[in-house]
């Protein structure tokens, strides 16, 4: 039980060399779910092997319960880890490699059998002590893994893509059991994965990565539905967000983008802003949940008629892709619209859920759209 | 792959292949067999007979008389090849462990230096390696070739650990540091467990290496601890009296019996280490 802190960390392989990690700055609370996520090579392993200790870092510090724990050895932190290759000892049982731990910290041997008993409860294992980790599926190497870490009793677990190895069904089963476990343990977490999923699922917090540097850090739903930028907002959600590349125009001191499906054309008003926006290309971000069917004209919402190029059912949606501006665009319908490649349908969009971002540097473009009427011919874009 | 259950066709390449093989091993087992035979010949029937013909009578007078000459020998051999195997066997495999597990600056640079060692010929260490037992007080004792073999084949282990340890996986070592082992633990309760077939490789290769020697065991010991190798030559240069090759077969079985008893005891591990080695690395 603790709370963990990151203050400025940096991490660098030698000068001259690209930071791998650049001033990694959040705090967790006691208790938290911190999910670190982001593309392979961006530094989520590095940072935790630098929480871990197995990694000292060049700059900043790294508190575990307000004390400083930069300078000091793993043993000494007091944190359990559970890796992507599970890492069990291969000549050891599965009693053994939990008791590893324990028998280190000269725990007298009456606790340690308590302990395994404990732990191979929660994990349901107890058949399997005996084994050597040879013998066990890969589900079941993980659950020893997980026991191993569990029994120390740690201030804080660390997770490496400990489910990455496990087969697509198992996966999730586990993703839910270790949501169970961490209900029940409490136990301030850090897992890292590159897998968007299981951020969003498990995380209090999540924190996406890219080259060496936090693009965000917040609640799954904060990275969802308010991303920082085009990579956050990429990175998260599946199907991915659709980025379409538009030329604003302004009318009545009003901003509109121009949305062009070949046969038909819409306009999206998009809110108030100055007239030096008026010809730029940005990027307009909509997920494909949030294109629906409809012409607009019960609800005012602005749609376009556009032709189904491909259609995708996956089971529970429809995913259907049309041309907007030249780019592949992905809807999320509902399984039993009835529609086949080559048919016009007519999609709308709610401009107040639509993100805009930056066309060179993808950074997130903040527009006031509540107080359009109120603060009318005021410049309200602004960079994030 | 055949499954082991179905038997492959006896077809005529298979049949080449497998003549080829028994004429392959015909050839390899002439020199022991003629070695056998001749050793439990009497000298009679050694001069009236030819190398491959039956002995008329088995007699064992040859191997009594070159066990009475070599014996004290062959027990110098033990004590000098003993511990020079398991000294250099426990040095390379720590090397092994530090040199892929806890790399340190120029740690390649110091494991492409020792490789060095391997192709170092035997002549080329001499006089150094004379000089400094000569330093160490070491020179013509056991102690010192043990020393000299310890070193000479260090380059060998560490290479043989090294390459076996850089393909067990880093997370071992790092679980075992967040469990709360230090160097010397993981190496015992992790590392060592596993390590049981390059430990046999290793084993193998300076038994046979260091048994086998003669140039070190001739250079570097006198008289009364000279290593069997040095004995056997002695034994067989004889320029005095009659050859007595029943004698000379027997003395030279003597001395190779120890290498094929330690080829067939872990043998199976030396096929296995290397190919584990090999495959992996």
């Amino acid at each position: 039980m603790a709370t963990l802190e990151l203050r400025n960390v940096n991490k660098t392989y030698g000068s001259g060399l690209p930071d791998t990690l650049k001033d990694i700055q959040l705090s967790i609370k006691d208790g938290e779910f911190l999910i670190l996520v982001g593309p392979s090579g961006c530094g989520k392993s590095t940072l935790m092997n630098c929480i871990a200790g197995l990694e000292q870092i060049t700059g900043g510090a790294i508190l575990i319960d307000e004390q400083d724990v930069s300078g000091m050895s793993p043993k000494d932190r007091d944190i359990a880890m559970v890796f992507q290759s599970y890492a069990l000892y291969p000549t050891m049982s599965v009693r053994e490699n939990i008791e590893f731990g324990l028998k280190i910290r000269k725990m007298p041997q009456a606790a340690i059998d308590e302990e395994v008993a404990r732990v191979a409860k929660l994990l349901q294992i107890e058949h399997l002590l005996s084994r050597k980790p040879a013998q066990l599926s890969g589900g079941q190497q993980q659950r020893v893994a997980m026991g191993r870490a569990l029994a120390r009793r740690p201030k804080i677990y660390l997770f490496d893509e400990p489910l990455s190895n496990l087969d697509a069904k198992l996966r999730v089963e586990m993703r839910t059991e270790m949501k169970l476990m961490h209900q029940r343990l409490k136990t301030t977490t850090v897992y890292v994965t590159h897998d968007q999923i299981e951020a969003m699922t498990l995380g209090d917090k999540v924190a996406v990565m890219k080259d060496g540097i936090i693009q965000q850090f917040g609640t799954p739903q904060q990275i969802y539905n308010d991303p920082a930028n085009q990579f956050v907002a990429s990175f998260i959600g599946s199907p991915p967000m659709n980025f379409i590349p538009v030329r604003l125009a302004r009318q009545d001191g009003r901003l509109l983008a121009l949305l062009d499906s070949g046969q038909a054309r819409c306009e999206l008003p998009l809110g108030v802003a100055g007239a030096e926006l008026d010809g730029r290309e940005i990027i307009l971000g909509i997920r494909p949940e949030q294109i629906a069917l409809g012409t607009g004209e019960g609800n005012g919402l602005p749609g376009i008629r556009a032709d189904v190029q491909v259609t995708e059912p996956t089971g529970p949606d429809l995913l259907v892709f049309v041309t907007l501006n030249q780019t592949k665009v992905c809807c999320r319908l509902a399984p039993d619209v009835a529609c086949k490649v080559g048919d016009s349908l007519n999609l709308q969009f709610d401009p107040a859920r639509v993100l805009l971002f930056d066309a060179a540097s993808g950074e997130r473009l903040s527009l006031d759209t509540a107080n359009a009427s109120v603060k009318d011919n005021v410049t309200h874009f602004k960079s994030r | 792959m055949h499954s082991p259950a179905e038997k492959p066709a006896l077809s005529i390449s298979r049949i080449a292949i497998h003549a080829v093989l028994l004429i392959a091993v015909l050839l390899y087992l002439v020199p022991l067999v003629v070695m056998l035979l001749t050793s439990f010949k009497t000298p009679e029937d050694i001069s009236s007979g030819n190398l491959l013909s039956w002995p008329t009578v088995v007699s064992g007078v040859g191997w009594v008389k070159a066990w009475g000459t070599v014996n004290g020998y062959f027990w110098n051999s033990i004590m000098i090849t003993v511990p020079a195997v398991l000294i250099s066997t426990a040095i390379g495999a720590l090397n092994g462990y530090v040199l892929s597990m806890w790399r340190f600056r120029g740690s390649q640079l110091f494991f492409g230096l020792l490789l060095f060692g391997c192709f170092l010929p035997f002549q080329t260490v001499l006089l150094p390696a004379s000089f400094t037992l000569g330093k160490l007080g070491l020179a013509s004792t056991t102690s010192g070739l043990v020393l000299v073999h310890v070193v000479y084949g260090l380059a060998f282990t560490t290479l043989f650990f090294r390459n076996f340890y850089v393909s067990i996986p880093d997370a071992l070592v790092k679980a075992a540091r967040l469990d709360g082992a230090g160097f010397f633990t993981i190496f015992r309760c992790i590392i060592l467990p596993m390590s049981t077939p390059i430990i046999m490789v290793c084993l193998i290769w300076q038994f046979t290496q260091i048994w086998n020697d003669f140039l070190f065991g001739v250079v570097f010991a006198s008289g009364d601890s000279q290593p069997i190798t040095v004995a056997l030559n002695n034994l067989v240069n004889t320029s005095t009296g009659a050859k007595e090759y029943n004698v000379d077969m027997a003395a030279a079985m003597i001395a190779g019996l120890p290498t094929l008893l330690v080829y067939v005891v872990a043998g199976k591990y030396f096929v296995r280490g290397l190919t584990a080695g090999a495959v992996k690395g």
